[in-house]
């Protein structure tokens, strides 16, 4: 595929109508639009629909886009709105800014079964009783198919701001202060919730690699 | 300051990853990491987790959005 131009080419070209440019934006970037469209509503149709409306917002406004951000963000912050907005009328989110204070219960506690750990009045408390099983190496196919479906069904469990900051950092590969700056959440937030998003998602594979075990 | 133990180390491992941990923090969480077979396979497991999800294949549009957002974009020029 051709490579992404800079953003004052690529604008320039999408301004006077080149439906290359467009056809390049459009299939570069949906499927990331779509993964974290889902952070914010309830099926995969509505999904969609949020990321249809969100591209004829782009080409309806390109021409109002100032560069103030990479254009990138700024479609992703158009996706974000119109997400919301619709989470909202599925009565399926919290908005996201309203979690720079206050934690919810997905927030806080261990990110691993205590009980995993040895307690306290033990020789060695807070240490493993058992370590944790070996996985297959890369060589043995880490992630089969199976191991993708999997992953990809976890991801939809996520709490939705957990979703949505893994999905921005690991599955888009964002830098920290960009998905602060889309999610509008602070640092010390995001990485609480990317370690909890990390934990749970490792435990699946656990699980999973734990009863496939021959 | 004392010794971390594995039920502290789990809790700590993006923290490390992220490069937020302070010279004193993160020498702890190395020292515990060199002694602590189970818990260098713990964090080996996130790292592996984190290159997985990263391997996730794309998602794409419907061909019939694709089309009629490129009809779109064809028509407004």
């Amino acid at each position: 595929m051709e490579g992404i131009p800079p953003d004052d080419v690529l604008v320039a070209r999408l301004r006077s109508g080149e439906e290359s440019a467009f056809a390049l934006v459009l299939d570069s970037w949906s499927g990331g639009m779509l993964r974290l469209a889902r952070s914010f509503v309830s099926t995969e149709e509505s999904a969609a629909e949020v990321v249809q409306e969100t591209w004829l917002a782009v080409i309806e406004g390109i021409d109002r886009f100032e560069g103030r951000s990479s254009l990138k963000t700024w479609i992703y912050r158009i996706l974000t709105n119109q997400a919301k907005r619709r989470g909202v009328r599925e009565h399926k989110v919290v908005p996201l800014s309203s979690i720079q204070t206050g934690s919810s219960a997905d927030d806080s506690g261990p990110t691993v079964d205590p009980a995993r750990f040895r307690p306290p009045g033990d020789p060695y408390p807070g240490h493993w009783w058992e370590f944790p099983a070996s996985w297959p190496t890369p060589e043995q196919g880490l992630l089969g198919g199976e191991a993708r479906v999997l992953l990809s069904q976890a991801l939809v469990e996520l709490p939705e701001r957990q979703r949505a900051v893994i999905v921005l950092r690991d599955v888009e590969g964002y830098s920290s202060d960009e998905v602060c700056d889309l999610l509008e959440i602070s640092p010390g937030n995001q990485r609480v919730l990317l370690h909890r998003a990390r934990a749970f998602l490792r435990g699946k594979l656990e699980e999973y690699y734990e009863e496939a075990k021959p | 300051m004392t010794d971390l133990d594995c039920q502290q180390f789990v809790e700590q491992v993006t923290a490390f990853l992220e490069g937020g941990l302070d010279p004193a923090e993160e020498q702890r969480f190395v020292d515990h990491l060199a002694l602590c077979d189970g818990c260098d396979r713990y964090l080996d497991q996130v790292r592996q987790t984190v290159h997985a999800l990263r391997e996730l294949p794309a998602e794409a549009l419907s061909p019939e959005n694709r089309q009629a957002l490129l009809n779109t974009f064809r028509a407004k020029h």
